[in-house]
């Protein structure tokens, strides 16, 4: 046994998977118990804020303001106002005026914006151009105003008795604030999903929902399967014939579609996440069932066996002390194989609507349907599904190289 | 030609069998719930509803699908012989169209999709797997773990990194549906361009997952056949390589043969939902509207639907498979 895991563990196929699917699971544990939000609280009013850190905006005015000099400021501020559509837009007016286009430098914001701001009349009237897109200009040169000013921002608050504005402070543009000693910070590292909700920590919890539904659809599955292989392959005879034809028939009819009738039946009250693991498991243990028994069957007249057989042990005794660890290793392999193929079942499941009820728990499928309902990948909100794919990717992944490992260590024609 | 009629008649004896079995449990599985469907579906449909009159139309309409005066065995006789009729009923969430009628608008999208990816995606990673077996060294070392991967990734997954990447980012190719929305299916040439333009993404999604997995498979099978005695035997014999390695492949391919027909249900499983990422009209999408309306009748023809193009394509595969290995020939003709 011993020396099986060393060697198991000296297959660099394994442990690479091995510690993909570690690192997975100590996310999984650590996470929830270092930020302790609760997953499924909307936190944020709109649907998917970029990833990026969240900085209150009411306390970093009163947070000390510290004055720092930098050369680039004004560029970047205008910068950002003023992106690459709006300049090609501001060029086309002032072709439009009668300005020669050598004159115009479209990169030179300040010759660019002193041109606007001396030639701009929105009274003038360009031939052929729509109402929509004077309008456009006039918008512009609103929020153009006052870009190349020097002057700070005035805060004031409203006094209750008055009614009256009252100066409270002014911030220059040269004003700076401390993130540390802003008192609300929020960092959303993958943002928020389409209901508000902190992608990472959503995605964590889902992570972990969803492999304890792989866990368990597997060992239903795997411990089925190993049942009817060992009984069906040691036993023999009639129930055999019978086993093997409710196996052979599992085996064509797709499971997906089993999944789909029996889900969709239990209807959506019912249906939690420990619900649609045990009916995938229910629905995919014909594999191992067909390759259990085909083991058994060569084992079965190995003169080891025959020799315990001999000796008057009990079928059950047989079964356990001489043909078990002869299919420990496939047993092993197969629970692998089909986690993962439970998790990818119910994200399956989940994108057709019929995965585990929405209001309790986040799993990776949910998270998946949600972003899809709600277009994650068409608008490019790609933190909302992104992360999920990868996750999924990775989990079968690392379970995948685990089997092609194990099976190399096992199955000595495989080695290179 | 006479060895092959057992050996043909078995599988249609078998194809039978199984067909029967999936009537069954498409019949049996949603009445052995607990609780009166007809009841919960009504329950559900009636949401909200104030009209009573109207629930008890529902009731009524369902009580009459699915016959629940009646005894079990009774019903069961009378869905079978409506199926074969070719009546589903009505579809309850695009009434007034009938089951049939909204299979019959899809089913053709998902056959031209699913079946041509099954194929091209078997062929060219059994061929990629049978190059890693037999060149080993670099190709072999990427190939593995990037088949590996690939398989790995669920079949939407793959969908919507091609969708995002294809559709989203380069504007290559649509992101959505069959064919243009703002053209009306005709056999005019920019109809035909839409289609063709429409089917890229979502065929070669499925193409390449079909690749990973069938790589890895064939790629084990070619390293067994590679490693047998015969092989050594016929290279002491001095036969050419170019020789051995036609019969090494031809005998790994044929689990490969096998493992297609038993894998096809969960690849069209799979491709099913990578069908709704692109909202292509065939019947995954069927599915999931049906799902979202409640629409009982429908997802039971939908699913039954699948099965029978799942049986068929495994029977097909086996027939083929009676061909392409002269074992069973053999076996047969003693």
């Amino acid at each position: 046994m011993k020396h099986t895991i060393r060697q198991v563990f000296r297959s660099g196929k394994f442990v690479v998977g091995f510690s993909i699917f570690m690192g997975i699971l100590l996310i999984v544990t650590f996470y929830p118990l270092i930020i302790r939000d609760a997953p499924l609280k909307i936190i944020g009013q709109g649907t998917f804020f970029a990833p990026g850190i969240y900085v209150n905006v009411y306390d970093s005015m009163g947070s000390p303001h510290y004055t720092i000099l930098l050369d680039d400021a004004a560029a970047k501020r205008i910068a950002d106002k003023l992106d690459d559509d709006d300049r090609q837009a501001i060029k086309e007016w002032l072709v439009a005026a009668g300005i020669s286009e050598d004159a115009i430098e479209i990169e030179n914001t300040e010759s660019l914006l002193d041109l606007w701001v001396n030639n701009f009349d929105p009274t003038t009237r360009i031939p052929g151009m729509t109402n929509a897109d004077r309008n456009y200009y006039i918008r512009l040169n609103t929020a153009l105003d006052g870009l190349l000013s020097t002057e700070g921002a005035i805060v004031a608050s409203v006094n209750p008795e008055t009614g009256a504005l009252e100066e409270k402070g002014v911030i220059r543009q040269t004003d700076y604030v401390n993130v540390n000693q802003v008192p609300n910070v929020r960092v959303l590292p993958l943002g928020t999903d389409n209901f508000g909700r902190d992608v990472l920590t959503e995605l964590v919890q889902a992570t972990a929902v969803s492999l304890r539904i792989g866990i368990v659809a597997g060992l239903i599955a795997t411990f089925i399967g190993l049942v009817l292989g060992l009984v069906s392959g040691y036993i023999g005879g009639l129930v055999d014939d019978v086993i093997m034809f409710i196996t052979n028939l599992f085996i064509v009819i797709p499971s997906f579609v089993l999944l789909i009738l029996i889900s969709f039946s239990i209807g959506q009250e019912q249906r939690g996440a420990f619900t649609i693991a045990v009916v995938i498991g229910f629905t995919s243990w014909v594999w191992t069932a067909r390759a259990v028994r085909s083991q058994v069957i060569s084992l079965r007249n190995r003169d080891h066996v025959n020799l315990s057989k001999l000796s008057g042990h009990s079928i059950a005794h047989i079964i356990a002390f001489d043909i078990l660890p002869y299919i420990a290793s496939y047993v092993v392999m197969a629970l692998i194989l089909q986690i993962s193929s439970g998790i990818l079942a119910e994200a399956g499941l989940s994108i057709l609507g019929l995965g585990p009820r929405t209001t309790d728990v986040p799993t990776l499928g949910l998270m998946m349907n949600w972003a899809m309902i709600y277009q994650a990948h068409i608008l490019g909100k790609w933190w909302a599904y992104f992360p999920v794919i990868i996750v999924i990717a990775l989990i079968a992944f690392s379970m995948n190289l685990m089997n092609t490992g194990l099976d190399q260590v096992f199955n000595p024609a495989l080695r290179d | 030609m006479k060895g092959y009629r057992n050996y043909f008649a078995n599988k249609l004896i078998w194809f039978g069998i199984t067909l029967v079995a999936a009537f069954v449990l498409n019949f049996f599985l949603p009445r052995l719930m607990p609780g009166n469907p007809v009841a919960a579906i009504v329950a559900r449909l009636a949401q909200g509803m104030s009209n009573t009159a109207g629930v008890q139309a529902i009731y009524e309409q369902y009580a009459k699908l699915f016959g629940t005066d009646k005894t079990m065995l009774e019903q069961f006789f009378l869905y079978v012989r409506n199926v074969f009729r070719g009546d589903f009923g009505y579809s309850f969430s695009q009434y007034p169209r009938t089951v049939a009628d909204v299979i019959r608008a899809s089913i053709w999208w998902t056959i031209f999709l699913q079946f041509p990816a099954i194929i091209v995606g078997w062929v060219l990673g059994n061929t990629l797997g049978a190059m890693a077996a037999y060149r080993k060294g670099g190709f072999d070392k990427v190939l593995l773990p990037v088949s590996i991967f690939v398989s790995s990734l669920p079949a939407f997954g793959m969908a919507v990194i091609l969708l995002v990447i294809f559709g989203v980012t380069l504007k290559w190719l649509p992101t959505s549906g069959g064919y243009g929305y703002d053209l009306i299916p005709n056999l005019s040439w920019s109809f035909i361009w839409s289609v063709i333009v429409h089917y890229q993404l979502p065929f070669w999604s499925i193409v390449l997952i079909t690749i990973g997995g069938q790589a890895i498979g064939m790629r084990s099978m070619a390293i067994y056949e590679l490693n047998a005695d015969y092989v050594k035997y016929s290279r002491f014999m001095g036969i050419k390589d170019g020789k051995i390695v036609r019969y090494v492949f031809r005998n790994a391919m044929l689990p490969q043969v096998t493992g297609l027909a038993l894998a096809v249900g969960t690849m069209v499983g799979g491709a099913l939902v990578a069908e709704i990422i692109f909202s292509y009209p065939g019947l995954g999408s069927t599915i999931l509207t049906a799902v979202l309306g409640q629409d009982y009748p429908l997802i039971s023809a939908t699913t039954l639907i699948v099965t029978i193009m799942v049986l068929i394509a495994n029977f097909v595969i086996e027939i083929i498979y009676g061909f392409l290995d002269p074992r069973i020939k053999a076996a047969q003709a003693d």
